[in-house]
């Protein structure tokens, strides 16, 4: 047993080795006097002073930030109610075209997602800027939240409901007190996957944007002809670490304050 | 139950407005000349063996990343939920996706470069340097690299629901852990296994940018050959047509892969 | 529940505070004002510190956005929706741009610097007379070699990369005319070449040089020449004078068999709203002492001749960047072939892309 139980942390270990090893080398990079990510000269801090010096980054990295939280939020709420929307359909032939509308966003080249919501935009006289990147972060969010929620709303069983009601709950009830609570851990997947495609986006956002609204995929791809500057390794770096403190700080406190854990143990 | 779903009502506006309209456009540009005119040659011309070739080794491409990402994604998924701190495990997984796609390809490019990383440790273990960037190995490694998280994440959820006892019973009755593994926990898991496959093979078909900054154009896929055309040659019609094929290819998995995942459902 | 709303809650607070910080940022930057030019360019193509300078001797706020290629910054500027006032377009785009009508005409009263800038690289095939464009920068398409990796023989020719002692040693850069024209120029054909027979020709050539090639890459060839990942690679010469000076093993040669000449010219486009302010920016530009600091910075070779005399005589005088008469006698722009031939050159690049796997 005991043996067994070092291969398998052996094999975790590796996968995560191999997830962060590029991270690792970004940040190493970030500290490196030459201007490149192959060379390491010498040590130096010089990049972080230049990105706590940069007003413009800082403007561009809080756009990123709050494209990525509203449009995951809203996207989620929509998202949520579609998933719901599409578990009562009774019709199997509805379901499954919802469905694949639903599924087409998720797989249509991000390419084509742009250039269509650009022309869309334009035909609509919709400004291209904030608004036009929370739209379409949002559109393209969507759909993944359905995915991601409505395993758990199929998971849940009807009688759940329809014991709910005969014991007088309302609708408002039946939604807030039984639905939701049972497929919070979907709501919770939906936001955080939402919240990546929306820090990762480059090429629809890069379509759809405008009038001096830039997003850091945007800036890191229009930066990528002269050869990426470590300044953006040492903001990357930052964002990292800011981001893995607040996922630690957020597990822990939660764990501390309730000692149950985030996902409910199955009873059936 | 109830006649009105209410709840269709948003989410309709939303497929209406984001989802029907840029298809109308996709399938109004498919049908569009060079110049403007309709016509139906962009459909000749995907006909041919150039856009064949293209079509299935994308397919091959995809089927490939996605059997490498459920060969280890399963493994990290069911191991992750047996450790202690679970959630917290699983949230460190899609951690690395926050980080810009670009810079971490770039970071690819300096790990498996001719005096990068992975060869100097090649060649201290004696094995000696290998042409690892621009080939078939440092391709499906970085996209596997890039959707394993989608994989672990349904497949983890899986596992989660499924019933500890059942996975027990198995043992009792004198179950050894392959054959508990293939017709109790593998069977019950399948949906997870399956929505990570979709989430990981169709966009697997629309890769680009991975193609030319890994592959060195040495791998083609459907994605790359639509950004080619509409960001540089600029013929949306061809782009458009192509795209049109990878809505339909997705909407044909789409659909094998839901009336089974109904069949599990209803009991 | 309650976990979900306050998150929820907690969300759109924060968003809330973040919008806010952002406009008071907008605001103290100037980013918000009325006084205010949209500036459309190559990511890292000017020299910083000449738009702070511009700033304060004009009291116009610049907003500098940045493209990638020149196919997508037109998109942009042909579906509206931007107010871009000034734009840094290539030859062929600005042929293309001026055809569909997306460009407002320069008032040439108002640049009075332009006389600085070398007669030969005004009243060009794609802009006759400059009525739209400016030059900014200019550079020819040729070979970067390493001399340690391939053995100590200087290149000088496109048909030297055909020789088999090449094999897997060269990074092609990802464009169909790049591409196509080495191929023509080689066979001693003109890189705007239509005709059929000739252009299968030079397809099949290229096959032919499928062994030798490594990989066909976008802008990381520079990062992978100077990391010596291959010794050879077909780049634009602003690329190749950058990576130089990175890796002193490197040199650059515009082959004997002519190669191709281009430009990125300053143009208004059609979506300007401070057409005033973009006058006096391409003026600021011209000028040779803003010109030489942009130069100074960017690295490609200038078109100002004025400019050119305050740079060090060692960047001014070398003939690899800054070619003689001979030279760029034997060199072509690229032509504007129509949207057909176009997408004609596209399919054989794709086929022999496909083929080269």
């Amino acid at each position: 047993m005991t043996k067994k139980w070092k291969i398998s942390n052996l094999y975790l270990i590796l996968v995560f080795v191999i997830l962060y090893a590029p991270i690792v080398y970004l940040s190493i990079y970030s500290f490196n006097s030459a201007d490149n990510m192959t060379n390491f000269e010498s040590f130096t801090w010089d990049w972080y002073k230049e990105v706590f010096q940069d007003g413009r980054l800082l403007i561009i990295v809080l756009n990123t930030l709050v494209i990525a939280l509203l449009s995951a939020a809203i996207s989620t709420i929509l998202g949520v109610i579609g998933a719901i929307g599409i578990h009562a359909v009774r019709r199997k032939r509805v379901e499954t075209s919802l469905l694949t509308l639903n599924s087409i966003l998720i797989v249509s080249p991000d390419v084509i997602i742009g250039a269509s919501f650009l022309i869309f935009f334009t035909i609509l006289g919709i400004k291209l800027g904030f608004t036009s990147v929370l739209l379409s972060h949002i559109a393209f969010s969507v759909p993944i939240v359905v995915i991601m929620v409505l395993p758990k709303l199929q998971e849940m069983s009807p009688t759940l409901v329809d014991a709910a009601r005969d014991l007088g709950a309302s609708r408002l009830d039946v939604l807030t007190k039984v639905i939701l609570p049972y497929i919070t851990p979907g709501i919770f997947a939906g936001f955080f996957t939402a919240l990546t495609y929306s820090l990762d986006d480059f090429a629809v956002t890069f379509f759809v944007t405008g009038n001096g609204f830039t997003t850091l995929s945007v800036e890191i791809y229009s930066l990528a002809r002269q050869g990426i500057s470590m300044k953006i390794n040492a903001l990357s770096t930052l964002i990292f670490l800011f981001t893995l403190a607040l996922v630690l700080g957020y597990y822990f406190l939660n764990k501390r304050r309730a000692e149950r854990p985030l996902v409910r143990p199955e009873v059936s | 139950m109830h006649k009105r779903n209410w709840y269709l009502i948003p989410y309709s506006l939303w497929i209406a407005l984001f989802v029907i309209a840029p298809i109308v456009l996709i399938v109004y540009y498919s049908l569009l000349g060079l110049d403007g005119e309709f016509t139906l040659a962009n459909y000749e011309n995907f006909f041919t063996s150039t856009y064949l070739t293209m079509t299935l080794s994308s397919f091959w491409y995809a089927f490939l990343i996605t059997l490498f990402s459920l060969l280890i994604g399963y493994p990290t998924a069911y191991l992750l939920t047996r450790t202690k701190h679970k959630q917290l495990w699983l949230l460190l997984i899609i951690l690395p996706t926050w980080i810009n796609l670009l810079l971490k390809t770039y970071a690819f490019i300096g790990l498996f470069s001719t005096y990068g990383f992975a060869n100097q440790v090649l060649e201290a273990i004696g094995i000696g340097r290998k042409q690892i960037l621009f080939t078939d190995f440092s391709f499906v490694f970085v996209s596997v690299y890039i959707f394993i998280p989608f994989m672990i994440l349904p497949i983890f959820n899986a596992l989660e629901k499924l019933n500890p006892s059942l996975v027990d019973a198995s043992r009792d009755l004198g179950a050894s852990n392959w054959t508990t593994f293939r017709r109790v926990i593998f069977p019950l898991t399948l949906d997870g296994v399956k929505s990570g496959a979709q989430l990981v093979f169709i966009p697997a078909l629309s890769l680009f940018m991975i193609t030319r900054l890994i592959a060195g154009n040495r791998v083609i896929t459907l994605g790359t050959a639509i950004e080619q055309h509409f960001l540089v040659t600029q013929d949306w019609g061809m782009g458009a047509t192509i795209a049109v094929f990878l809505i339909i290819a997705m909407a044909i998995i789409m659909a094998l892969t839901s009336t089974k995942r109904k069949k599990g459902v209803t009991s | 529940m309650k976990k979900l709303v306050q998150l929820f809650a907690l969300i759109f607070l924060l968003s809330a505070a973040i919008l806010f910080a952002l406009d008071r940022l907008n605001a103290t930057q100037g980013y918000s004002g009325e006084n205010v030019l949209n500036i459309y360019n190559w990511g890292d193509y000017i020299e910083p510190e000449l738009i702070d300078q511009f700033e304060k001797e004009t009291g116009i706020k610049v907003v500098y956005q940045t493209f990638d290629s020149n196919e997508a910054m037109m998109t942009k500027v042909e579906q509206g929706g931007t107010t871009y006032d000034i734009a840094v377009p290539s030859d062929y785009a600005i042929a293309k741009m001026i055809d569909e009508d997306l460009l407002i005409p320069l008032d040439q009263s108002k640049i009075p610097n332009v006389k600085h800038i070398d007669p030969r690289f005004l009243d060009v095939s794609f802009d006759p007379g400059n009525k739209y464009s400016i030059p900014y920068f200019w550079g020819t398409v040729g070979i970067v070699y390493n001399r340690d990796l391939i053995g100590g023989d200087a290149i000088t020719s496109w048909k030297d990369l055909w020789k088999p002692e090449y094999k897997n040693q060269i990074l092609l850069a990802d464009g169909a005319r790049e591409v196509m024209g080495m191929s023509l120029n080689s066979l001693g054909y003109s890189l705007n070449e239509t005709d059929e027979a000739k252009l299968q020709e030079a397809k099949r050539n290229l096959m032919e040089l499928t062994p030798n090639i490594k990989a066909i890459v976008g802008d990381e060839i520079k990062l992978l020449l100077a990391n010596e990942e291959a010794g050879i690679g077909v780049v634009w010469s602003g690329d190749a004078n950058e990576i130089m000076s990175e890796n002193d093993k490197l040199d650059y040669v515009v082959p004997s068999e002519g190669s191709n000449v281009w430009f990125d010219n300053i143009v208004i486009p059609k979506t300007a709203k401070n057409v005033e302010g973009a006058h006096k920016f391409i003026d600021f530009m011209l000028d040779p002492e803003n010109a030489a600091k942009n130069t100074d910075y960017v690295g490609y070779s200038t078109p100002n001749k004025d400019a050119l005399r305050l740079l060090d005589p060692e960047v001014a005088e070398d003939e690899r960047f800054y070619p003689g008469e001979d030279v760029t006698d034997k060199l072509e722009v690229y032509e504007n072939l129509g949207k057909e031939m176009l997408a004609h050159y596209n399919e054989l690049f794709l086929e022999f892309k496909m083929h080269s796997k």
